[in-house]
C-alpha cells in the first residue's frame, strides 16, 4: 500500500481537485493538443513566450487525477523558466518518471511529488502527456500529440 | 454428466460447481500484488481452460505442418485438425454448412473482410449502412471507410437512458438506400443485449442483410446463426475461452459466393497465370494465406470444452453474479452505473463521482482485481452517456461472489483515497 501512498500524496490530489493555471490564454503564442486514446485523456496547452521566455503557460482539458495534477505542476513550475530551462526539466522529469530515476528529484523541486509514478509503468503516460503537449506547442506542432 | 441427466430424471441437475470451473483456468488461481485475483475483465478478453492450451501445445509438438498443400502424414493431421475445427465451430453456431465458416484473425478482422467484400460490392454513393449508438469502433470505422470511400452514409439509431436500443427508430431507419445492417448482438460496454431476431425480420422484410458482430454476446450464452437468420455473424476466439489471433466471420454461403476475394495471396486460388486468376471456392476463397492453424485448433477445443459445459448452470450462476454485483455496487455512495437494459449480460459499466476511471483502476490493481478503465473502444458511446471514460467489472462463469466483495472492497479503498 506504500507505493499506492507515494503515488497519491496528497498534493498530487489536492492539485488533481484544484488544478492551477487551469485555463485558456487568450491570443497565445502557441497552443497545442494532447490525447491518450488508451484511457481518453484530452488536454489543451497553451503558451505565451516573451522572447524565449515562458510569460505563461496553462492548460485546459480532463483526464485522471495524475495527469491534472501534471500538467498543474507542469505549469507552476515553468512559468518564467526559458524555454532551455523547460527542455531541460522535462529532460529530468522524463528521467525520473521513465526511468525511475529518483536522483532527479532533489533538482525538480514540486515535481518530486510525482517520482511514486515510476512505479506504476501503466501510468506514466499519464504523467507524461501534457509534457509532450508542452514540447508540442513549443515546436509549433499542429498534429495532436498522442502517448500511444 | 449428460448421462446422469437422461438417465435420473428425478434428480436435480447437479449445481453449478464454480470451484470445480475455476480449477480448469489455472491462471485464475494466482495473487497480485499479494491478494487473490479478482479477473474481472472477461470483455476484453477471457482466460483459457487447461484443455485450450493443451490442444495448441500438442498441435505444434506432434502435428505442425503447413495445411491444404503436403502430401506427408503431418501436413494431412493439420489439415485434418484446422478443418475439424471448422467443423465443430460450424455445429457448435448451428451453421448449415462448414463453408459457411471463415477463420479470420478476430471480430475487427471479420467486420472488415465484410465491408471490403461484401460493401465494396454493394454499396455506392447516397447508399446507408445502418449501426446504432452502441457499436464497438470496430463496427463503426470499417463503415466509415467504406463510406468514406463511396460516398455513402453511415446511419445510426439511437439507444435510451438505460442503453437499451430504440428498435422502432432503428426500423423507421430502413429504407430504400439501406445496403446493410451491421449491429451489435451484446454491448461490450453497457452489457445490453439486443433483439436481434426483431432486427433481422425488420431488415429482412426491406431485402436487407444483416451483420451481427457477437464478439461479447457468445461467452455469455449460446447461439444459433441459423435461428437468428442472421446473414453474418462475427466473433472473436479469444473472447470465448480460445487463444489469440482466430476469430470466425459466419456467412451464409450464396452471400459469400458472391463476394469478391478481399486479399490476395496463396490457398485463395485454384490457379494463376499472369493473365488469369480463379479463385478457390468458399471459405478458402476469402482466407488468403497460411492460416492461424494453432489458433483454429484451440479455438476447436474451446468449443468443445464449451459442448461440455453445463450453460443453464453457468447462465444462472452469471445471473446471480450480475444482480449481487449490482445491489454491491450501488451501495456506494457517487457510483452511477451506466447501462441498465432489463436484458443484460454480467458487464458492469460505472463511474465514480470525483474520480476519474484511471485512478480507479490502479487503485483496484492493488487490491488484485482487474478491470478495464477507459472508453472501451465506444467514443460515441461514451459522448451519448456523457463521460469521457468508465471503469468497467466484466464477469464470467469462472468468477465468484467473493470476487465481487474484493472489487466493492476495492472501490470503499478508491473512496479513502480520494477522500
Amino acid at each position: 500500500m506504500s507505493e499506492l501512498q507515494d503515488l497519491y500524496q496528497e498534493v498530487i490530489l489536492d492539485h488533481g481537485r484544484n488544478p492551477r493555471n487551469f485555463r485558456r490564454i487568450e491570443k497565445p503564442t502557441a497552443e497545442a493538443e494532447g490525447l491518450n486514446p488508451l484511457c481518453g485523456d484530452h488536454y489543451h496547452v497553451y503558451l505565451r513566450l516573451d522572447g524565449d521566455r515562458i510569460a505563461d503557460v496553462s492548460f485546459e482539458g480532463a483526464g485522471c487525477a495524475i495527469s491534472k495534477a501534471s500538467a498543474s505542476l507542469m505549469t507552476s513550475t515553468l512559468k518564467g523558466k526559458t524555454v532551455a530551462e523547460a527542455k531541460e526539466t522535462f529532460e529530468r522529469f522524463q528521467r525520473m518518471v521513465v526511468e525511475g530515476d529518483r536522483a532527479q528529484a532533489q533538482s525538480l523541486g514540486k515535481l518530486a511529488v510525482l517520482k511514486g509514478v515510476c512505479d506504476f509503468p501503466t501510468r506514466v503516460k499519464c504523467a507524461s502527456l501534457v509534457w509532450h503537449t508542452l514540447q508540442s506547442a513549443l515546436k509549433g506542432e499542429e498534429k495532436p500529440v498522442s502517448t500511444e | 454428466m449428460s448421462g446422469a441427466t437422461s438417465t435420473q430424471a428425478v434428480a436435480r441437475p447437479a449445481p453449478f460447481e464454480v470451484e470445480r470451473v475455476r480449477r480448469e483456468f489455472p491462471i485464475l488461481a494466482q495473487r497480485v500484488h499479494g491478494k487473490p485475483l479478482a479477473y474481472l475483465d472477461s470483455a476484453a478478453t477471457s482466460q483459457k481452460p487447461q484443455s485450450v492450451v493443451d490442444a495448441m501445445s500438442r498441435y505444434y509438438l506432434h502435428d505442425n505442418a503447413n495445411v491444404h498443400r503436403g502430401v506427408y502424414q503431418l501436413a494431412e493431421r493439420a489439415t485434418a485438425a484446422y478443418e475439424g475445427a471448422r467443423e465443430r465451430v460450424a455445429r457448435y453456431l448451428g451453421a448449415a454448412d462448414p463453408r459457411e465458416i471463415v477463420f479470420v484473425r478476430g471480430t475487427t478482422e471479420a467486420v472488415n473482410l465484410v465491408a471490403q467484400a461484401f460493401g465494396r460490392q454493394n454499396v455506392g454513393p447516397g447508399d446507408e449502412v445502418l449501426i446504432t449508438g452502441m457499436e464497438h469502433h470496430s463496427n463503426i470505422v470499417p463503415w466509415y471507410m467504406l463510406a468514406q470511400e463511396k460516398g455513402a452514409r453511415l446511419v445510426v439509431a439511437p439507444l435510451d437512458d438505460r442503453g437499451v436500443l430504440e428498435v422502432d427508430e432503428l426500423e423507421r431507419r430502413i429504407g430504400p438506400r439501406t445496403r446493410l445492417v451491421a449491429v451489435t448482438h451484446v454491448s461490450n460496454t453497457l452489457g445490453t443485449v439486443n433483439p436481434v431476431r426483431r432486427i433481422v425480420e425488420a431488415a429482412h422484410a426491406h431485402g436487407v442483410p444483416v451483420l451481427l458482430d457477437g464478439a461479447q454476446a457468445v461467452p455469455h450464452f449460446r447461439v444459433d446463426v441459423r435461428e437468428m437468420g442472421c446473414d453474418f455473424y462475427a466473433f472473436s476466439g479469444h473472447k470465448l475461452f480460445g487463444p489469440t489471433g482466430i476469430g470466425v466471420l459466419y456467412g451464409k454461403a450464396a452471400l459469400l459466393d458472391a463476394m469478391p476475394p478481399w486479399q490476395g495471396g496463396g490457398d485463395m486460388i485454384l490457379s494463376v497465370t499472369f493473365e488469369r486468376v480463379l479463385y478457390n471456392r468458399i471459405p478458402y476463397k476469402l482466407e488468403a494465406g497460411t492460416p492461424d492453424i494453432a489458433g483454429a485448433v484451440g479455438l476447436g477445443a474451446a468449443v468443445d470444452w464449451l459442448q461440455r459445459l453445463d450453460w443453464a448452470g453457468a447462465q444462472a450462476h452469471e445471473r446471480d453474479l450480475l444482480a449481487y454485483a449490482t445491489a454491491r455496487l450501488s451501495e456506494i455512495p457517487g457510483l452511477r452505473i451506466i447501462g441498465t437494459a432489463p436484458d443484460k449480460v454480467s458487464v458492469i459499466s460505472f463511474v465514480l463521482e470525483g474520480v476519474h476511471p484511471h485512478d480507479i483502476g490502479t487503485i483496484l490493481d492493488r487490491e488484485g482485481v482487474a478491470v478495464r478503465v477507459g472508453h472501451h473502444c465506444t467514443q460515441p458511446l461514451m459522448q451519448r452517456f456523457g463521460v469521457p471514460a468508465t471503469a468497467r467489472a466484466s464477469l464470467a462463469f469462472y468468477n465468484t461472489r467473493e470476487e465481487i466483495d474484493a472489487l466493492a472492497t476495492g472501490l470503499g479503498r478508491v473512496r479513502e483515497v480520494f477522500r
